[in-house]
């Protein structure tokens, strides 16, 4: 039984703004000021977007590369047929829009057009999870799901700013179709730049601990740092496992950390199924492990419009949500 | 129902001598012995669309490509971008005739395990792209002729689309575009053999006018008989003359065209031929003169 809170008139949030939640330290564009460094030295590296050059920070390369960025129009299916054509003569292009338009409307492309024949191409797509107050039609809910089917594509979803750049080299130097998801505009600095190190397909264990462990990706890693140290406060040893890349999928990080701590919480800015948490539960099955493990992310539902804030409490995708996750699994009474 | 006549057909003048032309006709008449070959080995299949598509792909590989049979991966080739993979079977052909492939190959078309699958792929070598679902032909050509033009490589890039293929949506996305980008080394040919899989395309789903579409579109638009190499390289010649605009190159072609055993089918979108039907097609073709 679920009951929705009463709407709050006039507190409704910027809907378009990106997932700082108050965050001090952010850094501006990082994905479009990577890629312009990047396209400064090599210049093989495009841009190209679906009407979206703005909201998706490549504006900053199409305005120090006019000539080697492509504006396509809101067409996604042919944003990614001329990347892959684009790539095929010899080009790395990125193509940004929204998650959702790219993987629901151009599933085909990026499966076929790109994937079958290991095409060089970036796919680099904003609004993930819940970080638009816009409702079903924005939030890129299933995005994670949807490319992890797709036979030899990377798909990595960035936690803050330091990783986006860091993802942006990563993907650029790939020789192969990439997803990344953007986060855009401020972007909260998580990880200093000066010691973290994002490779495709590593996880990360980015917080020690003993008694459970909370696997997470995105943005959410972020949230499971908060909640880690809210118990470690009342005495709960918790570690924090950061898996940036969905496929290839880190098993042998993951399974060496469930089998020592098999009271697991997967953290997700995603729905439940068919994302992280399905990722963890295959390797896991496949292994014979018993962990017990509990679901952080959207449940089988499409989402409301409405600020962040109210969204994020309202799937249970907050810090609190998280520390009570992990008593659950640790079966401590709430 | 009208029928919409082509408003500006090409003038008729061949833009090559006889004698190139009948060399490019005798390609053609390869091709098709190379199909028959192939469709017998499985006893059916897209034979129709190999037969009626000779024409074309024995202009673009035995008179207008740049490409290298022996390098496949050199950089500034023209390329051929097939969107239609069931049409495979006219491009095993022409990738046997130009000695890409083995003819021993042709034996294996269609068979388990084999590099001639019967809707081909990239993964086959001489296909540039995987067509086959179709609608992603004309968007990759278009990536593909920015790509080359922000290059300065001299490349063109020719896209062979069947009319069916129009009710795809993302065909006119890239439509739009190769205008936009102003792509004048793009060419884009329209199979328009009035048939898909559940019928005439007219009662499928209407696309005619096509001319007027694509010319609606901003592409230089030219409608020949596809079953004619003359009018073929002819058209291909005026896109050469007209700069600033991407071409597409609309192709009435006959299914079938050669063998008029299966010229007559009514159904021939994917034909089954019984064993005995074999020898007659090889005699037929034989006998037409191109």
């Amino acid at each position: 039984m679920t009951t929705t809170a009463p709407p709050t008139p006039g507190v409704t949030g910027n809907i378009l703004s990106s997932d700082t939640l108050g965050a001090t330290n952010t850094a501006k564009a990082p994905f479009g000021t990577a890629l312009v460094a990047l396209g400064e030295g090599d210049p093989r590296i495009v841009g190209l977007t679906a009407d979206l050059g703005k909201y998706t920070d490549i504006n900053l390369f199409a305005e120090r590369f006019p000539n080697r960025f492509f504006q396509m129009g809101m067409a996604e299916q042919n944003l990614i047929g001329t990347a892959a054509g684009l790539s095929r003569t010899g080009l790395i292009p990125f193509a940004t829009t929204y998650c959702v338009f790219a993987t629901r409307r151009a599933y085909d492309f990026i499966a076929i057009g790109a994937a079958l024949g290991k095409a060089n191409v970036k796919i680099v797509a904003g609004l993930p999870g819940l970080t638009t107050g816009y409702g079903g039609t924005h939030q890129g809910i299933e995005d994670l799901s949807l490319m992890r089917s797709i036979p030899g594509l990377v798909v990595i979803d960035p936690c803050d700013a330091t990783e986006m750049a860091q993802a942006t080299v990563a993907a650029a130097a790939h020789d192969g179709p990439v997803y990344l998801r953007l986060l855009r505009g401020a972007v909260p600095v998580v990880f200093d730049p000066a010691t973290h190190r994002f490779a495709i397909g590593k996880a990360r264990l980015v917080r020690p601990g003993t008694d459970a462990l909370i696997i997470a990706t995105g943005l959410m890693t972020a949230r499971a740092l908060e909640s880690a140290q809210a118990l470690a406060e009342s005495g709960t040893s918790v570690a924090v496992l950061h898996v940036p890349t969905l496929k290839p999928f880190d098993r042998e990080a993951v399974l060496e950390l469930v089998a020592r701590i098999p009271r697991v919480v997967v953290a997700e800015n995603h729905m439940q199924s068919g994302g992280l948490a399905s990722a963890v539960a295959d390797c896991v099955v496949d292994h014979g492990l018993a962990v017990r493990l509990a679901r952080i992310g959207i449940p089988d539902c499409f989402c409301e419009s409405g600020s962040i804030p109210y969204l994020i409490r309202r799937y249970q995708m907050d810090v609190p949500s998280i520390s009570a996750a992990v008593h659950r699994v640790l079966g401590n009474r709430p | 129902m009208t029928t919409v006549a082509p408003p500006s057909a090409p003038a008729a003048t061949p833009a090559i001598t006889d004698a190139t032309l009948r060399q490019i006709q005798a390609r053609a008449k390869n091709l098709r012995r190379h199909v028959l070959h192939m469709a017998q080995v499985v006893g059916q299949g897209y034979v129709g669309q190999g037969l009626g598509i000779s024409d074309l792909l024995a202009v673009l590989y035995f008179h207008r490509l740049r490409y290298d049979p022996q390098r496949l991966d050199w950089p500034d080739r023209d390329r051929f971008l097939l969107s239609i993979g069931h049409y495979s079977i006219g491009l095993y052909a022409a990738l046997v005739e130009a000695g890409v492939h083995p003819a021993s190959q042709r034996d294996t078309y269609g068979a388990d395990g084999a590099l001639f699958e019967m809707s081909g792929s990239e993964l086959t070598p001489g296909f540039e792209v995987t067509g086959g679902s179709l609608g992603h032909g004309l968007g990759q050509a278009v990536g593909m002729a920015l790509g080359m033009r922000l290059q300065g490589r001299p490349s063109w890039i020719y896209n062979l689309l069947s009319d069916g293929e129009l009710q795809e949506g993302s065909t006119w996305e890239a439509a739009m575009s190769g205008a936009h980008y102003q792509l004048d080394r793009l060419v884009a040919f329209v199979d328009c053999n009035n048939q898909q899989a559940d019928g005439a395309p007219r009662d499928v789903m209407r696309i005619e006018p096509v001319h007027e579409k694509w010319q609606a579109f901003g592409w230089h638009t030219q409608r020949i008989n596809g079953n004619d190499c003359g009018a073929i390289t002819a058209a291909l010649a005026a896109a050469d003359r007209t700069p600033g605009r991407p071409h597409v190159i609309i192709l009435d072609t006959l299914m079938g065209k050669g063998v008029p055993l299966f010229e007559r089918r009514e159904k021939n979108h994917f034909i089954r031929v019984e064993p005995a039907d074999w020898a007659e097609a090889r005699r037929q073709l034989e006998e037409e003169h191109a």
